[in-house]
């Protein structure tokens, strides 16, 4: 269409990326293949077209279709993090000092059932849960054992949980600060994302007003008290994970995210101060071109979203930074070590796709908790693909690819169209409360389950290739011994604690619920006076009520 | 045709919330002509007894991905004994390792199914259950 | 629940499954329930037995669109009846939540129960879902054996959820004496229950998710929909109330509409007048049932192959009726 616009390369080579490389210098002095060929840090067409500028651009800059930083991988790899929770404090505190000892570069906590629908481990639904599927955290002291001999200020920590991420969070500052850490150089990431937990995760408590509510007081707080704190990962990963398109995947996530924008607008915040905080979490699948494509399209449709819509200045409000998790749902319990080949594939598209974080999954996942043996295969994906394969030398190599840049195109384009629909609802609120997007999730399920059913869809070692074999992996399992611990550990709490005290907060955190004030600084008080989690809920639970679904 | 109707209950005891694979076995149970009772999340076993009870079903599928089944399940199961339904059929999914299942199955579970089970199978156990030929 | 035993009689026989109704056993109900609905041969009978033990419960029809939080709202009103509201004491609950089965595999899905989570472990209060089964207007006449099956077990209020969709859930909640039609604040303007054609059938009309943006709005065109019927001068105007039953919120309120309602029924004669139209329907069907089952059996012509001369335009539908009645 238009001719060559050599000045556009030279703006984006002095306005972002000289600046980029004297504060981050690349891994290397230089990059080169085994023949000697140098690889350049990013390769251009020899002209672009002025469309080709506003839709693929430059990396590190609008509309970040090439990724949200200039040098990417060349200045520093992602961030290898494999989710983690064992049981108890003592076992996930091992566990993460062992990754830590094996090259990884961030923790990611797993919580128990009952600690992410914010029960103590005595509740009655707690039975047989406790310990199960991540650590059971009810107190500030369980979050210090947690991370015993681990300085919190020098390690980043992401903490899946949701419903309840204010009380994790206020335990996690609580331990940091008994270590003698400064919060505000606290680093991490709380998941904090309720609304898909009503479309795909099931993990709610609340109903979503009174959530959004919790949702932006932590917006609110970390922004005076917690800066280096991400405060939402909003996460299509569960949305895949339950059956979703990689287009639905992108549309229900930023339709959320919009959600969540809107929400904190209202109560107040100015978009730039608290947008640069947001953070998300999508998931690789199979379909390698697809899913490059998806995560580049999510990049760019989420810079639009934020300048058009929300009128945001900051780039860094405008950048989707995003971790990445392979898609569990396709491993498979026949033939488990092929697994370790799917991983491998969904993985390099994280990266091609220009994620900032990586967990990959272990190939026994489809059959337990991983061992320890199959954490450690999983972590070494990541570092021949990182070292060996030469994906991140050369920043998003398969730009100008006909087949990605279409298939970017059309993601985006099909995304939109949700987000439209969504908008006629009155927002993701209200198209949840419908149960939009939980039906059209269910149906791209149930089509999926077909396809293979009728050998439509082929997966290996499941409907062909079979060998007949039956699985059998070395699987963990937990010491029911845990839950009585446990419980004999919470019994302990409650009487060395001061009663009084305890009975009094519950009452003004019950109280405060039905005011209006942010909730953050007293519920930090609570947990530093040992009140537990389900107490905590509970207070909350009473003011507000239970969310029961949509059918 | 409505007197063979086979009546299920779909339930997830315990507290995760992945109901995927329950939702689309309900779909496919009703696909293949049967009435599915479906509960949703977090159903203890007592929920799960007295709805089988009040529904007069035929057969239970239960979904678990957490690890409780081992805790859950006999406890469903002690409960249909005492409340007189020795003969609805008690089917479970999920993620169940494979040395789990002789105690699920002594316990009185009629199947286990695992992760890539094809719900044609689980239409056709149920109907193998209730002694009903599948059509075709 | 109004639970009595009859006499033991003889020690060692064992009880019927009317004495077991009777006596408040559960799982005899629920057999009993699934007997009618596989038109069991045995089960009129049993009704039959039950009759006198019936006729006491309050009934209330509760229908709506979907996504109107219907099943929600029936789960927030049991909690009232059981809990008691601040005029009348705790009542027992029976809930019929009657869901559409798929035209073409002849299955269902039958879900309102993820809403009536709350109700669990209480024996007070017994839930069946029922699938309609493409009963081709047999479905209003399983419900009203099974209402009647409840009514017998002793449950003092009991609940009729059904789609405000289709013609045979309209003719459900039409039998019941209370109709409840629910309404919520929607995607549009639209007021779904004039859509459906179901406004005019409303004793009580409802407009959940009170909370939710639009609520108002609604509101205000329900009372300006009643407002233009003009007012019926017998006595009973239609009531247009707020609830938000995710909350809670006015449903202690609508409880106590629907014993005003039925104090009206009983003090204006009205309630009587609709027993006896609803007896004579039903006598009216189960006649025409009767009869076409006495034609059948005395096996003097062949359905089909009449049929199959309509079809073929070798005699008329009346003189094929003429004839098979020969």
């Amino acid at each position: 269409m238009t001719e060559k616009k050599p000045e556009a390369r030279q703006r984006w080579e002095a306005d972002i990326l000289q600046p980029a490389l004297k504060k981050f210098p690349e891994r290397k002095g230089e990059f080169q293949t085994s023949s000697r060929i140098p690889l350049e840090r990013v390769y251009f067409p020899a002209a672009m077209t002025a469309e080709e500028l506003e839709t693929i651009g430059f990396p590190g800059q609008y509309p970040f279709t090439r990724g949200v930083q200039p040098t990417m991988y060349r200045g520093r790899l992602w961030t290898m993090r494999q989710y983690a929770g064992y049981a108890t404090a003592e076992e996930s505190n091992a566990r993460y000092r062992f990754l830590l000892s094996q090259g990884q570069t961030g923790l990611s906590v797993a919580f128990d059932l009952p600690t992410q629908i914010g029960y103590d481990p005595d509740h009655e639904l707690a039975t047989g849960e406790t310990g199960k599927v991540g650590v059971s955290i009810f107190s500030v002291e369980e979050m210090e054992r947690l991370f015993a001999d681990i300085p919190l200020e020098k390690v980043s920590t992401s903490m899946t949980i949701n419903a309840p991420a204010a009380v994790l969070l206020a335990m996690y500052i609580a331990a940091a600060k008994r270590q003698g850490a400064d919060p505000a150089r606290l680093r991490g990431t709380i998941q904090n994302d309720i609304l898909k937990e009503y479309i795909a995760r099931g993990t709610y408590i609340y109903a979503p007003q009174p959530s959004m509510r919790l949702v932006t007081d932590i917006f609110a707080w970390c922004r005076e008290n917690l800066p280096e704190w991400n405060t939402i990962s909003i996460s299509g990963y569960h949305i895949r994970e339950a059956g979703s398109t990689a287009v639905q995947e992108v549309a229900f996530t930023l339709a959320n995210a919009i959600a969540y924008v809107d929400a904190a607008q209202r109560a107040g915040m100015a978009v730039d101060s608290f947008a640069p905080q947001l953070a998300f979490f999508f998931s690789a699948h199979n379909h390698f071109l697809e899913e490059v494509a998806k995560f580049r399209a999510a990049r760019r449709l989420w810079a639009r979203i934020m300048r058009e819509r929300f009128h945001a200045s900051d780039p860094r409000s405008q950048m989707l930074r995003f971790h990445t998790q392979t898609c569990g749902s396709t491993l498979t319990a026949q033939q488990p070590e092929n697994n370790v080949a799917r991983v491998t594939v969904q993985a390099l598209a994280a990266v091609l796709g220009g994620t900032q974080s990586l967990h990959t999954n272990s190939m026994d996942e489809a059959l337990s908790l991983p061992t320890e043996k199959a954490v450690q295969v999983a972590l070494r994906t990541q570092q021949i693909l990182a070292h060996e394969s030469g994906a991140a030398d050369t920043v998003d190599p398969l730009a100008g690819s006909y087949a990605v840049e279409a298939l970017t195109d059309e993601i985006q384009k099909k995304a939109e169209e949700y987000i439209r629909r969504i908008d006629q609802f009155g927002g993701a609120i209200a198209a949840i409360e419908h149960g939009f997007p939980q039906a059209e999730i269910h149906e791209a399920a149930y089509r999926a389950q077909q396809a293979v059913e009728t050998g439509k869809q082929i997966v290996v070692g499941v409907n062909e290739f079979t060998s007949g074999e039956p699985p059998a992996l070395e699987t963990l399992r937990v010491d029911p011994a845990v839950e009585e611990r446990q419980k004999e550990r919470l019994r302990a709490l409650r009487h060395k604690r001061d009663g009084s005290r305890a009975a009094e907060l519950i009452g003004r955190l019950e109280t405060a619920a039905r005011g209006g004030d942010n909730l953050m600084p007293l519920i930090l008080t609570c947990v530093e006076n040992d009140l537990t989690l389900g107490e905590i809920c509970g207070a909350l639970r009473a003011a507000w009520g239970e969310y029961r679904p949509e059918g | 045709m409505t007197a063979t109707m086979i009546r299920v209950l779909i339930a997830k005891p315990g507290l995760d919330g992945h109901d995927r694979g329950a939702k689309v076995v309900a779909r496919a149970l009703r696909d293949a002509g049967m009435e599915v009772i479906y509960t949703g999340l977090r159903q203890t076993p007592e929920m799960i007894a007295d709805a089988a009870l009040q529904e007069d079903v035929d057969v239970i599928g239960l979904s678990i991905l957490s690890g409780a089944h081992g805790t859950l399940i006999p406890r469903v199961m002690r409960l249909l004994r005492e409340k007189g339904l020795e003969r609805v059929k008690v089917f479970v999914g999920g993620i169940i390792p494979d040395s789990d299942i002789p105690d699920l199955k002594a316990s009185g579970v009629a199947g286990v199914y695992g992760p890539g089970t094809p719900t044609a199978d689980v239409v056709k156990a149920i109907r193998d259950a209730q002694g009903t030929p599948q059509p075709g | 629940m109004r639970r009595e035993r009859r006499s033991p009689g003889n020690p060692l026989r064992m009880p019927t499954l009317t004495e077991r109704i009777a006596a408040g056993d559960r799982r005899a109900l629920a057999t009993l329930i699934s007997r009618i609905e596989k038109h069991d041969p045995e089960a009129p009978a049993i009704l039959g037995a039950l009759h006198e033990r019936t006729g006491r419960a309050m009934v209330v029809g509760i229908t709506g669109a979907p996504g109107t939080g219907k099943s929600t709202l029936v789960a927030a009103l049991a909690g009232a009846f059981r809990r008691g509201t601040a005029g009348h004491p705790p009542r027992t609950v029976g809930i019929l939540a009657v869901d559409p089965t798929s035209p073409f595999s002849g299955g269902a899905i039958l879900g309102d129960r993820i809403r009536m989570r709350d109700l669990a472990g209480d024996e007070g209060v017994f839930i069946r879902s029922m699938a309609s089964r493409g009963r081709l207007g047999g479905l209003s006449h399983a419900t009203d054996s099974a209402v009647r099956a409840l009514d017998a077990a002793g449950f003092e209020t009991i609940l009729i959820e059904t789609v405000g969709v289709g013609q045979d859930e309209v003719d459900i909640a039409r039998q019941t004496p209370t109709v409840i039609v629910v309404e919520s604040p929607g995607t549009g303007d639209d007021i779904q229950a004039l859509k459906a054609g179901i406004l005019e059938i409303a004793d009580i009309l409802v407009v959940n998710k009170a909370d939710m943006p639009g609520a108002d709005t609604t509101f205000e065109s329900l009372c300006a929909m009643l407002g233009l019927g003009g007012g019926e001068g017998d006595g009973w105007k239609t009531p247009v109330m707020k609830t938000t039953a995710a909350t809670g919120e006015g449903v202690d309120a609508l409880a106590e509409a629907i014993h005003r309602h039925r104090a009206y029924l009983r003090e204006s004669g009205e309630g009587r007048r609709r027993e006896r139209e609803r007896a004579e329907a039903d006598l009216r069907e189960r006649l025409r049932e009767r009869l076409f089952e006495r034609w059948r059996q005395s096996g003097r012509m062949d359905l089909a192959e009449m049929a199959r001369k309509v079809a073929a335009r070798e005699c008329s539908p009346e003189e094929a009726v003429e004839e098979l009645l020969k």
